[in-house]
Protein backbone atom coordinates (compact mmCIF):
# COMPACT_ATOMS: atom_id res chain seq x y z
CA UNK A 1 0.00 0.00 0.00
CA UNK A 2 1.41 3.18 -0.59
CA UNK A 3 2.29 5.57 2.34
CA UNK A 4 1.38 8.90 0.58
CA UNK A 5 -0.80 9.52 -2.22
CA UNK A 6 -0.95 13.72 -3.51
CA UNK A 7 -2.72 14.31 -6.60
CA UNK A 8 -3.49 17.28 -8.52
CA UNK A 9 -1.80 19.81 -5.90
CA UNK A 10 -2.40 23.28 -6.21
CA UNK A 11 -1.48 26.37 -3.88
CA UNK A 12 -0.92 29.97 -4.72
CA UNK A 13 0.37 32.49 -1.72
CA UNK A 14 -2.10 35.42 -3.67
CA UNK A 15 -1.18 35.76 -7.07
CA UNK A 16 1.86 33.67 -7.17
CA UNK A 17 1.03 30.17 -7.93
CA UNK A 18 3.81 28.06 -6.60
CA UNK A 19 2.42 24.32 -6.59
CA UNK A 20 0.73 23.41 -10.07
CA UNK A 21 -1.06 20.25 -10.14
CA UNK A 22 1.45 17.87 -8.16
CA UNK A 23 0.93 14.11 -8.58
CA UNK A 24 3.39 12.06 -6.63
CA UNK A 25 3.24 8.92 -5.22
CA UNK A 26 5.38 7.34 -2.33
CA UNK A 27 5.04 3.73 -1.19
CA UNK A 28 6.35 1.71 1.99
CA UNK A 29 9.73 1.85 2.77
CA UNK A 30 10.50 4.22 -0.01
CA UNK A 31 12.86 7.21 -0.28
CA UNK A 32 11.66 9.95 -2.36
CA UNK A 33 14.19 12.78 -2.95
CA UNK A 34 12.68 16.21 -4.16
CA UNK A 35 15.62 18.70 -6.07
CA UNK A 36 15.01 22.06 -7.57
CA UNK A 37 16.18 25.17 -7.29
CA UNK A 38 14.91 27.56 -4.48
CA UNK A 39 11.38 28.49 -4.99
CA UNK A 40 10.65 25.03 -6.73
CA UNK A 41 7.86 24.40 -4.50
CA UNK A 42 9.72 21.59 -2.36
CA UNK A 43 9.03 22.88 0.92
CA UNK A 44 5.93 24.39 0.16
CA UNK A 45 4.98 21.00 -0.82
CA UNK A 46 6.42 19.07 2.14
CA UNK A 47 4.51 21.41 4.22
CA UNK A 48 1.43 20.67 2.47
CA UNK A 49 1.84 17.30 2.97
CA UNK A 50 1.46 17.62 6.92
CA UNK A 51 -1.09 19.87 6.37
CA UNK A 52 0.81 22.80 7.71
CA UNK A 53 -0.40 24.71 4.92
CA UNK A 54 -3.42 24.95 3.27
CA UNK A 55 -3.88 24.17 -0.30
CA UNK A 56 -6.32 25.36 -3.33
CA UNK A 57 -7.08 22.12 -4.91
CA UNK A 58 -5.86 18.33 -4.72
CA UNK A 59 -6.45 15.13 -2.79
CA UNK A 60 -3.62 13.63 -0.08
CA UNK A 61 -4.13 10.16 1.02
CA UNK A 62 -1.83 9.15 3.93
CA UNK A 63 -2.06 5.46 4.45
CA UNK A 64 -4.94 5.11 2.81
CA UNK A 65 -6.83 7.74 4.33
CA UNK A 66 -7.66 10.89 2.71
CA UNK A 67 -6.72 13.52 5.04
CA UNK A 68 -8.26 16.39 2.88
CA UNK A 69 -11.20 15.17 3.28
CA UNK A 70 -13.95 17.02 5.72
CA UNK A 71 -13.79 15.76 9.25
CA UNK A 72 -10.32 14.73 9.77
CA UNK A 73 -8.14 16.33 12.51
CA UNK A 74 -5.38 17.42 10.96
CA UNK A 75 -3.86 17.13 14.42
CA UNK A 76 -3.59 13.17 14.32
CA UNK A 77 -2.70 13.16 10.71
CA UNK A 78 0.66 15.63 11.37
CA UNK A 79 1.27 12.41 14.14
CA UNK A 80 1.27 10.04 11.20
CA UNK A 81 4.12 12.52 9.67
CA UNK A 82 7.10 13.75 10.78
CA UNK A 83 8.63 16.61 9.38
CA UNK A 84 12.20 18.38 9.90
CA UNK A 85 12.96 21.84 9.01
CA UNK A 86 15.98 23.17 7.58
CA UNK A 87 16.23 25.36 10.85
CA UNK A 88 16.05 22.80 13.36
CA UNK A 89 13.58 24.98 14.90
CA UNK A 90 13.97 22.96 18.38
CA UNK A 91 12.32 24.06 21.40
CA UNK A 92 15.24 26.51 23.34
CA UNK A 93 13.51 26.70 26.11
CA UNK A 94 13.60 22.83 26.65
CA UNK A 95 16.14 19.90 27.19
CA UNK A 96 16.84 17.98 24.39
CA UNK A 97 15.00 15.20 25.94
CA UNK A 98 12.32 17.25 26.26
CA UNK A 99 12.21 18.10 22.94
CA UNK A 100 11.77 14.63 22.38
CA UNK A 101 9.01 13.43 24.86
CA UNK A 102 6.82 16.66 24.24
CA UNK A 103 4.79 14.82 21.52
CA UNK A 104 4.43 11.34 22.48
CA UNK A 105 3.73 12.57 26.21
CA UNK A 106 1.25 15.25 25.00
CA UNK A 107 -0.15 14.53 22.06
CA UNK A 108 -0.39 10.98 22.58
CA UNK A 109 -0.27 10.49 25.97
CA UNK A 110 2.23 8.00 26.43
CA UNK A 111 3.51 8.00 30.23
CA UNK A 112 6.45 10.19 31.27
CA UNK A 113 8.51 7.10 32.49
CA UNK A 114 7.54 5.38 29.01
CA UNK A 115 8.01 8.45 26.74
CA UNK A 116 11.79 9.19 28.77
CA UNK A 117 13.10 5.29 27.64
CA UNK A 118 12.37 5.35 24.34
CA UNK A 119 13.20 9.09 23.81
CA UNK A 120 16.83 7.60 25.56
CA UNK A 121 17.36 5.00 23.05
CA UNK A 122 16.56 7.10 20.41
CA UNK A 123 19.26 9.75 21.42
CA UNK A 124 21.64 6.92 22.05
CA UNK A 125 21.28 5.05 18.91
CA UNK A 126 22.03 8.96 17.13
CA UNK A 127 24.75 9.50 19.01
CA UNK A 128 23.15 12.56 21.33
CA UNK A 129 22.66 9.83 24.22
CA UNK A 130 25.45 11.97 26.50
CA UNK A 131 23.30 15.64 24.92
CA UNK A 132 19.81 14.83 26.79
CA UNK A 133 20.47 17.25 29.31
CA UNK A 134 21.68 19.78 27.25
CA UNK A 135 19.62 22.64 26.09
CA UNK A 136 19.63 23.03 21.98
CA UNK A 137 21.90 26.42 22.13
CA UNK A 138 24.45 24.30 23.86
CA UNK A 139 24.56 21.67 20.72
CA UNK A 140 26.19 21.98 17.54
CA UNK A 141 24.20 22.53 14.28
CA UNK A 142 24.67 18.75 13.43
CA UNK A 143 23.57 17.87 16.68
CA UNK A 144 20.59 20.30 16.68
CA UNK A 145 19.89 19.19 13.38
CA UNK A 146 20.18 15.18 14.77
CA UNK A 147 17.96 15.97 18.14
CA UNK A 148 15.48 17.63 15.60
CA UNK A 149 15.42 14.05 13.06
CA UNK A 150 14.93 12.47 16.78
CA UNK A 151 12.52 14.38 18.23
CA UNK A 152 10.28 13.88 14.61
CA UNK A 153 10.79 10.17 15.07
CA UNK A 154 9.35 10.45 18.89
CA UNK A 155 5.71 9.94 17.62
CA UNK A 156 6.93 7.24 15.82
CA UNK A 157 5.57 8.13 12.07
CA UNK A 158 4.71 6.24 9.15
CA UNK A 159 6.76 8.70 6.83
CA UNK A 160 9.52 11.43 7.45
CA UNK A 161 9.75 14.68 5.35
CA UNK A 162 12.99 16.13 5.72
CA UNK A 163 13.08 19.89 4.25
CA UNK A 164 16.50 20.45 3.12
CA UNK A 165 17.90 19.40 6.54
CA UNK A 166 21.67 20.03 5.89
CA UNK A 167 20.88 23.21 4.29
CA UNK A 168 21.78 25.33 6.87
CA UNK A 169 24.83 23.69 8.31
CA UNK A 170 28.56 24.19 7.98
CA UNK A 171 29.64 22.12 5.52
CA UNK A 172 31.71 20.01 8.03
CA UNK A 173 28.75 18.48 9.78
CA UNK A 174 26.66 18.28 6.68
CA UNK A 175 28.31 14.40 6.81
CA UNK A 176 27.22 13.32 10.41
CA UNK A 177 23.20 14.36 9.50
CA UNK A 178 23.47 12.83 6.30
CA UNK A 179 24.41 9.36 7.46
CA UNK A 180 21.53 9.57 9.89
CA UNK A 181 19.56 9.59 7.13
CA UNK A 182 21.17 7.09 5.48
CA UNK A 183 20.80 4.72 8.74
CA UNK A 184 16.68 5.83 8.34
CA UNK A 185 16.59 4.37 4.98
CA UNK A 186 18.54 1.25 5.30
CA UNK A 187 16.10 0.97 8.74
CA UNK A 188 13.19 1.06 6.13
CA UNK A 189 12.01 4.15 7.04
CA UNK A 190 9.45 6.57 4.13
CA UNK A 191 10.86 9.40 3.68
CA UNK A 192 10.38 12.55 1.02
CA UNK A 193 13.46 14.46 1.31
CA UNK A 194 13.91 18.42 -0.35
CA UNK A 195 17.67 18.34 -1.26
CA UNK A 196 20.43 20.06 -3.12
CA UNK A 197 22.93 17.30 -1.92
CA UNK A 198 23.13 15.58 -5.61
CA UNK A 199 25.33 13.30 -4.64
CA UNK A 200 23.63 12.11 -1.54
CA UNK A 201 19.80 12.25 -3.49
CA UNK A 202 21.99 9.67 -5.85
CA UNK A 203 23.35 7.40 -2.99
CA UNK A 204 20.62 7.20 -0.75
CA UNK A 205 17.00 8.09 -3.22
CA UNK A 206 14.80 5.16 -4.68
CA UNK A 207 13.21 7.76 -7.13
CA UNK A 208 14.05 11.55 -7.61
CA UNK A 209 11.80 13.88 -8.48
CA UNK A 210 12.88 16.93 -10.22
CA UNK A 211 9.97 19.96 -9.37
CA UNK A 212 10.85 23.00 -11.42
CA UNK A 213 8.13 26.32 -11.37
CA UNK A 214 5.29 24.24 -9.20
CA UNK A 215 5.72 21.48 -11.37
CA UNK A 216 7.29 18.10 -11.09
CA UNK A 217 9.21 17.57 -14.77
CA UNK A 218 11.55 14.27 -14.46
CA UNK A 219 10.57 11.21 -12.13
CA UNK A 220 11.97 8.45 -12.01
CA UNK A 221 15.55 6.44 -10.55
CA UNK A 222 17.88 8.75 -9.57
CA UNK A 223 20.40 7.53 -12.45
CA UNK A 224 17.55 8.69 -15.00
CA UNK A 225 17.15 11.94 -13.87
CA UNK A 226 20.74 12.65 -13.17
CA UNK A 227 22.46 11.45 -15.67
CA UNK A 228 19.86 11.95 -18.58
CA UNK A 229 19.30 15.30 -18.40
CA UNK A 230 16.83 14.83 -21.45
CA UNK A 231 14.55 18.05 -20.29
CA UNK A 232 15.93 21.39 -21.20
CA UNK A 233 15.28 22.73 -17.89
CA UNK A 234 16.57 19.89 -16.24
CA UNK A 235 19.80 21.03 -17.81
CA UNK A 236 19.52 24.10 -17.57
CA UNK A 237 19.43 23.81 -13.67
CA UNK A 238 22.01 20.75 -13.68
CA UNK A 239 24.24 22.44 -15.43
CA UNK A 240 24.61 25.02 -12.29
CA UNK A 241 25.56 21.66 -10.08
CA UNK A 242 28.21 20.68 -12.85
CA UNK A 243 29.72 24.27 -12.40
CA UNK A 244 29.88 24.21 -9.29
CA UNK A 245 31.95 21.27 -8.99
CA UNK A 246 28.99 19.55 -6.95
CA UNK A 247 27.70 16.66 -9.46
CA UNK B 1 36.57 54.75 42.54
CA UNK B 2 35.77 58.07 40.12
CA UNK B 3 32.75 57.51 40.09
CA UNK B 4 32.54 57.48 43.71
CA UNK B 5 34.60 61.05 44.11
CA UNK B 6 31.98 62.55 41.40
CA UNK B 7 29.17 61.19 43.38
CA UNK B 8 30.14 63.05 46.44
CA UNK B 9 31.03 66.28 44.72
CA UNK B 10 28.05 66.18 42.84
CA UNK B 11 25.93 65.62 46.02
CA UNK B 12 27.62 67.89 48.02
CA UNK B 13 27.08 70.68 45.91
CA UNK B 14 23.61 70.01 45.59
CA UNK B 15 23.43 69.56 49.76
CA UNK B 16 25.28 73.17 49.51
CA UNK B 17 22.69 74.99 47.20
CA UNK B 18 19.49 73.67 48.61
CA UNK B 19 20.54 73.80 52.68
CA UNK B 20 21.63 77.18 51.22
CA UNK B 21 18.40 78.87 49.72
CA UNK B 22 16.98 81.19 51.07
CA UNK B 23 14.24 79.77 51.09
CA UNK B 24 15.40 76.73 53.05
CA UNK B 25 14.54 76.65 56.74
CA UNK B 26 11.29 77.01 55.86
CA UNK B 27 11.10 74.28 53.81
CA UNK B 28 12.83 72.30 56.48
CA UNK B 29 9.96 73.17 58.70
CA UNK B 30 7.39 72.17 56.70
CA UNK B 31 8.42 68.94 54.65
CA UNK B 32 11.30 67.79 56.64
CA UNK B 33 10.40 68.44 60.17
CA UNK B 34 12.13 65.58 62.66
CA UNK B 35 9.32 65.38 65.23
CA UNK B 36 6.46 65.47 62.91
CA UNK B 37 8.08 62.40 60.59
CA UNK B 38 8.32 60.17 64.05
CA UNK B 39 5.39 61.07 65.41
CA UNK B 40 3.19 60.48 61.99
CA UNK B 41 5.20 57.73 60.61
CA UNK B 42 3.45 55.20 62.36
CA UNK B 43 0.13 55.60 61.43
CA UNK B 44 0.95 55.97 57.43
CA UNK B 45 3.07 53.26 57.80
CA UNK B 46 0.02 51.00 58.82
CA UNK B 47 -2.24 52.77 56.01
CA UNK B 48 0.80 52.12 53.90
CA UNK B 49 -0.50 48.11 54.46
CA UNK B 50 -3.64 48.91 52.82
CA UNK B 51 -1.23 50.14 49.68
CA UNK B 52 0.65 46.60 49.58
CA UNK B 53 -2.51 44.58 50.51
CA UNK B 54 -4.38 46.35 46.81
CA UNK B 55 -0.94 46.41 45.42
CA UNK B 56 -0.81 42.03 45.94
CA UNK B 57 -4.01 41.43 45.37
CA UNK B 58 -4.58 43.14 42.09
CA UNK B 59 -1.25 42.23 40.67
CA UNK B 60 -2.18 38.09 41.18
CA UNK B 61 -5.44 39.01 39.45
CA UNK B 62 -3.72 40.54 36.84
CA UNK B 63 -1.03 38.50 35.77
CA UNK B 64 -3.54 35.64 34.54
CA UNK B 65 -5.99 37.62 33.44
CA UNK B 66 -3.58 40.25 30.87
CA UNK B 67 -2.42 36.88 29.50
CA UNK B 68 -5.90 35.26 28.98
CA UNK B 69 -6.71 38.52 27.28
CA UNK B 70 -3.66 38.65 25.49
CA UNK B 71 -4.09 35.10 24.07
CA UNK B 72 -7.40 36.14 22.83
CA UNK B 73 -6.16 38.65 20.88
CA UNK B 74 -3.50 36.17 19.46
CA UNK B 75 -6.39 33.73 18.14
CA UNK B 76 -5.70 33.19 14.82
CA UNK B 77 -8.30 33.15 11.66
CA UNK B 78 -11.42 34.73 10.95
CA UNK B 79 -13.80 32.53 12.98
CA UNK B 80 -12.45 34.41 16.34
CA UNK B 81 -12.54 38.10 14.66
CA UNK B 82 -15.05 38.80 17.13
CA UNK B 83 -12.82 37.86 20.19
CA UNK B 84 -9.69 39.21 18.74
CA UNK B 85 -12.35 42.89 18.54
CA UNK B 86 -13.64 42.17 21.84
CA UNK B 87 -9.89 42.08 23.33
CA UNK B 88 -8.45 45.18 21.49
CA UNK B 89 -11.76 46.57 22.02
CA UNK B 90 -11.12 46.76 25.87
CA UNK B 91 -7.28 47.00 25.73
CA UNK B 92 -7.93 50.60 23.33
CA UNK B 93 -10.55 51.76 26.12
CA UNK B 94 -9.10 51.05 29.09
CA UNK B 95 -5.79 52.08 27.77
CA UNK B 96 -6.75 55.30 27.00
CA UNK B 97 -8.89 56.49 30.07
CA UNK B 98 -6.52 57.66 32.99
CA UNK B 99 -6.65 55.43 36.01
CA UNK B 100 -7.89 58.30 38.09
CA UNK B 101 -10.70 58.92 36.25
CA UNK B 102 -11.82 54.99 36.19
CA UNK B 103 -11.14 54.60 40.33
CA UNK B 104 -13.94 57.39 40.58
CA UNK B 105 -16.36 56.43 37.67
CA UNK B 106 -16.23 52.84 39.52
CA UNK B 107 -16.34 53.90 42.98
CA UNK B 108 -18.86 56.20 42.77
CA UNK B 109 -21.01 54.66 40.27
CA UNK B 110 -20.76 50.74 40.31
CA UNK B 111 -22.11 51.07 43.91
CA UNK B 112 -25.29 52.72 43.03
CA UNK B 113 -25.83 49.50 40.96
CA UNK B 114 -26.99 47.71 44.24
CA UNK B 115 -25.22 44.48 43.31
CA UNK B 116 -25.53 42.51 46.61
CA UNK B 117 -23.68 39.73 45.63
CA UNK B 118 -20.56 42.06 45.28
CA UNK B 119 -18.74 43.22 48.14
CA UNK B 120 -19.44 47.20 48.18
CA UNK B 121 -17.04 49.25 49.88
CA UNK B 122 -14.39 51.82 47.75
CA UNK B 123 -11.19 49.79 48.21
CA UNK B 124 -12.97 47.09 46.21
CA UNK B 125 -13.97 49.39 43.66
CA UNK B 126 -10.70 50.83 43.62
CA UNK B 127 -8.65 47.62 43.20
CA UNK B 128 -10.87 46.69 40.38
CA UNK B 129 -10.53 49.71 38.55
CA UNK B 130 -6.96 48.94 39.10
CA UNK B 131 -7.45 45.59 38.00
CA UNK B 132 -9.16 46.74 34.58
CA UNK B 133 -6.55 49.35 33.73
CA UNK B 134 -3.21 47.52 34.42
CA UNK B 135 -4.77 44.27 33.25
CA UNK B 136 -4.92 46.35 29.66
CA UNK B 137 -1.18 47.39 29.86
CA UNK B 138 -0.05 43.90 31.19
CA UNK B 139 -2.14 42.55 28.53
CA UNK B 140 -0.22 44.46 25.52
CA UNK B 141 3.45 43.18 27.31
CA UNK B 142 2.22 39.61 27.34
CA UNK B 143 1.41 40.03 23.26
CA UNK B 144 4.69 41.71 22.61
CA UNK B 145 6.30 38.76 23.97
CA UNK B 146 3.89 36.43 22.20
CA UNK B 147 4.35 38.01 18.68
CA UNK B 148 8.37 38.15 19.86
CA UNK B 149 8.66 34.36 19.35
CA UNK B 150 8.66 32.81 15.73
CA UNK B 151 5.97 31.03 13.85
CA UNK B 152 8.50 28.17 12.95
CA UNK B 153 8.40 27.75 16.83
CA UNK B 154 4.54 27.12 16.58
CA UNK B 155 4.92 25.33 12.97
CA UNK B 156 7.31 22.87 15.10
CA UNK B 157 4.65 21.83 17.57
CA UNK B 158 1.62 21.75 15.52
CA UNK B 159 3.75 19.34 12.90
CA UNK B 160 4.08 17.34 16.18
CA UNK B 161 0.97 16.94 16.45
CA UNK B 162 0.40 19.10 19.06
CA UNK B 163 -3.00 21.28 19.21
CA UNK B 164 -3.29 24.87 18.88
CA UNK B 165 -3.38 25.15 22.36
CA UNK B 166 -1.02 22.54 23.41
CA UNK B 167 1.33 24.88 21.12
CA UNK B 168 0.46 27.70 23.11
CA UNK B 169 0.93 26.21 26.23
CA UNK B 170 3.89 24.33 26.19
CA UNK B 171 6.19 26.17 23.34
CA UNK B 172 4.70 29.91 23.00
CA UNK B 173 4.03 31.16 26.13
CA UNK B 174 6.72 29.78 28.04
CA UNK B 175 9.30 31.57 25.32
CA UNK B 176 6.76 34.80 26.02
CA UNK B 177 6.71 34.85 29.36
CA UNK B 178 10.35 34.66 29.84
CA UNK B 179 11.17 37.07 27.45
CA UNK B 180 8.51 39.79 28.73
CA UNK B 181 9.52 39.36 32.90
CA UNK B 182 11.48 42.77 33.09
CA UNK B 183 8.51 45.17 31.38
CA UNK B 184 6.24 43.11 33.20
CA UNK B 185 7.82 43.97 36.53
CA UNK B 186 8.08 47.42 35.20
CA UNK B 187 4.33 47.47 35.51
CA UNK B 188 3.86 46.35 38.50
CA UNK B 189 6.17 49.59 39.97
CA UNK B 190 3.73 51.48 38.46
CA UNK B 191 0.82 49.67 39.95
CA UNK B 192 2.57 49.97 42.96
CA UNK B 193 2.51 53.63 42.85
CA UNK B 194 -0.62 54.03 41.57
CA UNK B 195 -1.86 52.04 44.38
CA UNK B 196 -1.88 56.22 45.92
CA UNK B 197 -4.92 56.51 43.93
CA UNK B 198 -7.33 54.84 45.70
CA UNK B 199 -7.34 57.89 48.43
CA UNK B 200 -9.59 59.57 45.92
CA UNK B 201 -11.95 57.44 47.47
CA UNK B 202 -12.00 58.88 50.90
CA UNK B 203 -9.98 55.17 51.31
CA UNK B 204 -7.70 55.53 54.30
CA UNK B 205 -4.36 54.23 52.56
CA UNK B 206 -0.93 55.73 53.12
CA UNK B 207 -1.08 59.21 51.02
CA UNK B 208 -5.01 59.55 52.53
CA UNK B 209 -3.36 59.45 56.35
CA UNK B 210 -0.92 61.94 55.36
CA UNK B 211 -3.16 63.65 54.01
CA UNK B 212 -5.11 63.72 57.27
CA UNK B 213 -1.93 64.19 59.55
CA UNK B 214 -0.51 67.06 57.26
CA UNK B 215 -4.21 69.23 57.60
CA UNK B 216 -4.14 68.25 61.85
CA UNK B 217 -0.77 69.78 61.56
CA UNK B 218 -0.65 72.54 58.94
CA UNK B 219 2.98 70.19 58.15
CA UNK B 220 3.66 68.65 54.62
CA UNK B 221 6.45 65.91 56.56
CA UNK B 222 3.75 63.04 56.26
CA UNK B 223 3.82 63.53 52.49
CA UNK B 224 7.79 63.12 52.52
CA UNK B 225 6.81 60.17 55.18
CA UNK B 226 4.67 58.77 52.09
CA UNK B 227 7.33 59.03 50.14
CA UNK B 228 9.59 56.97 51.41
CA UNK B 229 7.37 54.36 52.26
CA UNK B 230 6.94 54.40 48.37
CA UNK B 231 10.40 54.36 47.64
CA UNK B 232 11.16 52.12 50.00
CA UNK B 233 9.25 49.21 48.19
CA UNK B 234 9.70 50.18 44.21
CA UNK B 235 13.20 51.15 44.53
CA UNK B 236 14.11 46.69 45.45
CA UNK B 237 11.78 46.11 42.43
CA UNK B 238 13.49 48.82 40.00
CA UNK B 239 16.88 46.87 41.29
CA UNK B 240 15.47 43.34 40.21
CA UNK B 241 13.96 44.09 37.13
CA UNK B 242 17.49 45.83 35.72
CA UNK B 243 19.07 42.42 37.70
CA UNK B 244 16.96 40.65 35.42
CA UNK B 245 17.11 42.57 32.28
CA UNK B 246 20.96 42.34 32.19
CA UNK B 247 20.70 38.78 33.00
CA UNK B 248 18.76 38.21 29.95
CA UNK B 249 20.87 40.20 27.74
CA UNK B 250 23.76 37.67 29.13
CA UNK B 251 22.29 34.71 28.42
CA UNK B 252 20.72 35.80 24.71
CA UNK B 253 24.61 36.62 23.89
CA UNK B 254 26.11 33.23 25.54
CA UNK B 255 23.15 31.59 23.09
CA UNK B 256 24.44 33.73 20.26
CA UNK B 257 20.77 34.40 19.56
CA UNK B 258 20.57 37.19 17.21
CA UNK B 259 18.08 40.05 18.82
Amino acid sequence: MSVLVVEGLHKSFGQVEVLKGIDLVVGEHEVVCLIGSSGSGKSTLLRCIDLLERFDAGRIVVSGQDVTSNGVDPNVVRRKIGIVFQAFNLFPHMTVLQNVTLAPRKALGVPRAEAEATAGELLTRFGLGDKRDDYPDRLSGGQQQRAAIVRALATKPELLLLDEVTSALDPELVGEVLSVIRELAAAGMTMVIATHEMHFARDIADRVCFLDDGLILEEGPPAQVLSALREDRTRRFLARFIDAGRL
Amino acid sequence: MIALVSTAIVFAGLTFAIVNAPGWPQVHQAFFNGHRFRADFPDIAKAFLLNVKIFAISEAIILPLALFVAVLRSLPGPVFFPIRALAIAYVDIFRGIPTILLILLLGFGAPSLNLSWLPAGEVFWATTALVVVYTAYVSEVYRAGIESVHPSQEAAARALGLTRLQGLRYVILPQAVRRVIPPLLNDFIGLQKDTALVSVLGVIDALHQADIDSAATFNFTPYVAAAVLFVATTIPLTRLTDWLVSRERAQRQAAGVAV
